[in-house]
């Protein structure tokens, strides 16, 4: 009896430990196959990574729409956009107020909950001006199998006049917002992209290539050939992130800048770590980052090593831009354009009005520069660290302790 | 509590673990002078972690001269010092045979705790400590308790708790990065005495480090120290000597929160507030007790060996990323670790025990042997 007991209890304690750990591997793993899974990532391997996320013509694209002229006002960045194939909306103009359903990918990083809050904050103005009811959220806690049940549900049961989709994954969430469209209900897709030109309306700031080749060309300009970069990359597998550091790769191999790549899961532990461990092997001349959470940490490693400030590039948090102007290092804070947050339920507003939207709806995606951080530190003192300057919801009800006491 | 330092007749397993008994046959690594007695020490898993944690760190300054310099090699000290602290939390649970995956959560807890309840005022630095050593002692008595008295096993109870705390910190964070808590508190995990000769800084990680093994040390050779073994090497034993089970094993529990806790302070100082940060130091910590020889399963293992698995853990991947191996096979190594070191310990660990079939303590055994087959039992779960 107790001989099974306890070899029962051993190996079993064994198995588990392995299989737990096991379980955790694969998730880290696992996450990008599935959100890059094209259907080529068969035959496209591990050694090939980059060739599954890197199209010439897109970076090229991107690289042309950073010069672009946007139509509409400046001062409304949030509306403006790139003249272009526009959708005819004719079919949807009716009266009252509608229902939009939100399929919300997550709320897991500052970039996120800073932009839910616009959009919150916007929805509150459309519902006074009676243009929508309600708007139902789902949030999929990054998770594709709960998104798609999250849009089937809205099909089936949500009673929904218009949907919007904020994909978590781009192949993955192809078919479930084909569903949607084929209800034959406005469709509006936000941020990351899908597989599938059915939506209304696919709103995106320019793009990761364009981020890639600002901050590339900026840390580039900076450095000497030869110089040193370590690049802090998020994790592995989605595209947003992905074309960020494969442009940015690029400019770096063109330029003659040694770059290293990292994963850091935006754990400020770990890239600490990875800044440390990469200063005590040399000289560390630049840090480049595919999203600015946990730029402090990276900024700390040089100040506990007693070394020189890097030149680097971060986001527009405010954590960053404020230990930027602390440290007086050289640096550029990419944006990847928080307002578009405000901009899918401005479209319902089109949309239901007749209104044509444009097919892709490119937002502008500007850097702020050294020149412009002071303007946008004043304009959003006593904002949280994880706080975005170019959140755009400045005119909105609530402003600013809406953003403020999060 | 009064836990006999000794199990009494008629439990050899109990008595062996005891390690301070030595009436009974010849335990190899207990004989002889003080040289031999570490030359043998060095040939079982838990003192062979240390010649590893040599070896690694010879090979690290050959690939990268720079490490050879004391205040580097102090820096990696004081940052290894939250795992290595973590994995003496989990060597109390392990070795008394029970598991804590809890670990990583209390750690992103505690980390929310600093950041919300601390802030930036410095006068809540002190209330704010004695909450989160409050909350860790609360932690480890839940899982104590539910994993001994409610018997559910430690590992479902520990995974529940773990999930709890997880949903909790991204209920109260969403999952991001809040606001750092004030510099001076930071302080403990970031600073450290400066001007030390030699060293240049000596972070204060390093001496909390120290002072934690230290008393880790001198607990284990405590009575409740040894009693702990014992419940790990055979509860049954443990339960008809008369000591309560429960209560060494849910002070296991508590010991294992309040390390977490304590690496969770070192943390925040370390990297700041993010709900990732500890993501992963419950395998990590369960990684590094084993690679210190500890045996899975409990009722084996030297509570320093599992700070030294830290390190040599550690001090592995740095290695592996000045060879220029992807940091993205670390989940690798660490799986393929794990399972090696539990493969390795079982068959090194024989080679000092006590003879198989020469105990006179066995022949010496009152009626009880019969019933409580020990000797076979630990020779089974192997």
């Amino acid at each position: 009896m107790r001989i099974t007991h306890r070899a029962v209890k051993g190996a079993l304690a064994t198995a588990a430990t392995v299989v737990l750990l096991a379980g955790c591997s694969t998730d880290s793993v696992e996450e990008p196959v599935e959100s890059s899974g094209d259907g080529s990532s068969e035959e496209a391997g591990g050694s090939e990574e980059q060739s599954e996320f890197f199209s010439a013509e897109d970076l090229q694209t991107q690289d042309e729409q950073r010069s672009a002229t946007f139509e509409g006002d400046e001062s409304e960045p949030w509306l403006q956009y790139i003249d272009g194939e526009m959708t005819d909306t004719s079919e949807f103009a009716s009266e009252g107020a509608k229902k939009v359903c939100f399929a919300n990918a997550s709320i897991s990083n500052p970039w996120r909950q800073t932009g839910f809050i616009t959009m919150n904050q916007q929805l509150e103005v459309l519902q006074d001006s009676g243009v929508i009811s309600e708007m139902e959220v789902r949030d999929a806690q990054d998770t594709d199998e709960t998104q798609i049940a999250d849009i089937d549900y809205f099909i089936n049961e949500g009673n929904c006049d218009a949907f919007v989709i904020s994909p978590n994954s781009t192949a993955a969430m192809t078919p479930a917002v084909e569903r949607a469209c084929e209800t034959g209900k406005p469709v509006i897709v936000f941020d990351r992209g899908v597989e599938t030109d059915c939506a209304t309306t696919f709103i995106h700031p320019i793009g990761g290539y364009a981020w890639g080749l600002d901050t590339a060309e900026f840390l580039s300009e900076n450095l000497e050939e030869g110089d040193r970069v370590i690049a802090l990359r998020i994790l592995p597998g989605v595209d947003v992130l992905e074309t960020r550091w494969a442009a940015a790769e690029q400019v770096f191999e063109e330029n003659g800048i040694e770059a290293e790549d990292f994963f850091t899961e935006a754990d400020p532990t770990r890239i600490k770590q990875i800044v440390t461990d990469a200063i005590n092997s040399g000289e560390v001349n630049g840090i480049w980052m595919d999203a600015g959470d946990g730029a402090v940490a990276a900024i700390e490693a040089f100040e506990d090593a007693g070394v020189d400030y890097p030149v680097m590039t971060g986001e527009d948090e405010m954590s960053f831009l404020r230990k930027w102007e602390e440290t007086g290092l050289t640096g550029l804070a990419p944006v990847y354009s928080n307002f578009q947050w405000r901009t899918p339920l401005l479209a319902v507003e089109k949309i239901f009005a007749g209104e044509e939207v444009p097919k892709e709806w490119v937002l502008p995606q500007t850097p702020i520069t050294e020149d412009e951080r002071q303007e946008f530190l004043e304009a959003n003192e006593g904002m949280p660290d994880g706080h975005y300057a170019k959140f755009g919801g400045e005119d909105l009800p609530g402003y600013p302790d809406a953003w403020m006491d999060r | 509590m009064s836990a006999p330092t000794a199990s009494p007749a008629g439990s050899p397993a109990g008595e062996r673990a005891a390690t301070g008994a030595d009436r009974s046959g010849t335990v190899p690594a207990h004989s002889g002078g003080l040289g031999r007695r570490i030359s043998v020490g060095l040939v079982t898993p838990g003192g062979a972690v240390f010649v590893l944690v040599a070896l690694l760190l010879v090979a690290i300054m050959l690939t990268n001269p720079n490490f050879t310099d004391p205040g580097a090699l102090i820096r990696f000290v004081g940052r290894t010092a939250p795992i290595a602290i973590a994995a003496m939390g989990q060597f109390y649970v392990i070795v008394s045979g029970e598991f804590d995956l809890s670990m990583a959560a209390v750690i992103a807890t505690q980390v929310v705790i600093a950041g919300n309840v601390i802030g930036l005022e410095d006068s809540r630095i002190l209330p704010g400590l004695l909450l989160m050593f409050v909350v860790g002692t609360a932690i480890g008595l839940v899982n104590g308790l539910a994993s001994t008295l409610l018997r559910v096993p430690s590992f479902i109870v520990t995974l529940g708790m773990m999930l709890a705390l997880t949903g909790l910190v991204r209920y109260v964070t969403g999952g991001a990065a809040t606001g750092n808590p004030t510099e001076t508190f930071r302080d403990i995990g970031r600073g450290g005495i400066e001007g030390v000769p030699v060293l240049e800084i000596l972070p204060w990680s390093v001496v909390v480090l120290a002072v934690v093994a230290a008393a880790s040390a001198w607990l284990m050779r405590r009575p409740f120290g040894r009693t702990l073994v014992a419940a790990g090497d055979n509860p049954d034993a443990l339960s008809h000597a008369g000591a309560s089970l429960w209560w060494v094993k849910t002070r296991a529990f508590v010991l294992s929160s309040l390390s977490a806790t304590v690496a969770g302070i070192l943390l925040v100082g370390y990297a700041g507030v993010h709900p990732s940060v500890g993501a992963g130091y419950e395998f990590t910590a369960i990684t590094a007790v084993v690679l210190g020889g500890v045996v899975l399963g409990g009722g084996r293992g030297w509570v320093l060996s599992a700070a030294a698995g830290a390190f040599a853990l550690e001090l592995l991947f740095l290695l592996l990323t000045a060879l220029g191996v992807e940091a993205t096979w670390r989940d690798t190594v660490q799986g393929l670790i794990i399972i090696a070191a539990v493969a390795l310990a079982a068959r090194t660990w024989s080679g000092v025990r006590r003879p198989r079939a020469s105990s006179p303590v066995v022949t010496a055994t009152p009626p009880a042997t019969p019933e409580n087959p020990t000797k076979s039992t630990t020779e089974g779960d192997r």
